[in-house]
């Protein structure tokens, strides 16, 4: 029994080597959402020009939406663009986005070359919307549920096994359930 | 050569710069200094172990433009770190709050000394308790082993 209490820094080596191995698997950049559960904030923003519907607490509400936080010059933004495409046009989903720090001719051609899934979207020019929605780091994606509560975030490109085992999930359950 | 050296060591010492620009700067130095200090305790969510007031990254500056708005709107210290909780949680506080969630955080280095502390005691006890019950160490000297003491004090002495 004695012997036993040699074997405990052994143990505790295993226990903390375990701990900060687990530490690598963890993304440092992926920090939890303040807004989960919580209404979207007060907001109102204007549309492009030439588009008729801007994106506002009224827009949110009815429908299980989907916010994606874009922007022309933002790379992985493209990349995750045909996935954000394939959501509304193929699974029905209702796609709305927050144009971020943007020019409005640099949004619109990058809209005319790469499509537009978009349902409507908000400019916001200064970026003080994002932050009301706890952006930091473009693109970044929300769900919201009927009553326009944020239900989930992914910060960063959409991936397909994002979509397959997170949101598409959370999209059917968010519409049985209200 | 030593003036040399001299440039080399000015040029290698780090100087802690502050990102704010010069068009951020509030007139009001009271309220300035209180915008200075609140921003030296908001992490920026861009490159993380930066301040807001150390990073040059746009959201870093977005965010120190809005703590000084706050400011000036007359918003005490606290009401700005709880408007920017509110949107970035606490992760965005370099100084960890103490609640429920970060108790092991601020009270485990202190739980862990104590383990510590009564470890040691308790092996010190038992073996100050080996000693003694074998009696070994405290038995007075014989006639014998004083004298070859005093024997060996009195080499070490010549």
């Amino acid at each position: 029994m004695r012997r036993l209490i040699y074997l405990l820094p052994l143990l505790l080596f295993v226990g903390v080597g375990v701990a900060f191995l687990r530490g690598f698997d963890r993304d440092p950049r992926d920090i939890p959402s303040a807004l989960i559960d919580k209404p979207a904030p007060e907001f109102a923003l204007p549309p492009l020009p030439g588009h008729k519907e801007g994106l506002s607490n009224a827009t949110l509400k009815g429908d299980v939406t989907l916010v994606n936080v874009f922007a022309s010059w933002c790379i992985p933004c493209k990349a995750e663009h045909p996935i954000i495409t394939r959501l509304a046009r193929e699974q029905g989903v209702t796609v709305r986005g927050i144009n971020h720090k943007d020019k409005a001719e640099d949004a619109i051609a990058w809209l005319n070359r790469n499509g537009d899934p978009y349902a409507s979207i908000g400019v916001d020019l200064d970026g003080r919307v994002s932050i009301d929605w706890g952006v930091y780091g473009v693109p970044e994606t929300f769900l919201l549920d009927r009553q326009g509560r944020i239900r989930f975030k992914h910060v960063g490109p959409l991936t397909p096994q994002v979509v397959e085992e997170q949101i598409l999930p959370m999209v059917k359950h968010l519409r049985s359930a209200s | 050569m030593r003036a040399l050296l001299l440039a080399a060591l000015l040029a290698l010492t780090p100087v802690a710069a502050s990102a704010v620009q010069p068009d951020e700067v509030l007139k009001d130095p009271a309220l300035e200094g209180r915008a200075r200090e609140i921003s030296k305790d908001l992490r920026c969510l861009v490159c993380q172990n930066q301040s807001i007031d150390d990073s040059n990254a746009p959201l870093a500056r977005d965010l120190r433009v809005l703590v000084r708005e706050r400011l000036t709107a007359g918003d005490s210290n606290q009401q700005v770190l709880s408007f920017v909780t509110d949107r970035y949680g606490d992760y965005v506080l370099l100084r960890p709050p103490f609640k429920a969630t970060t108790l092991f955080l601020w009270i485990g280095p202190f739980v862990i000394l104590a383990i510590g502390g009564v470890a040691t005691a308790l092996y010190l006890r038992g073996r100050k308790g080996a000693a003694v019950a074998a009696g070994g160490d405290t038995a007075p000297l014989t006639e014998d082993e004083r004298r070859r003491l005093d024997a060996l004090l009195r080499k070490d002495k010549a």
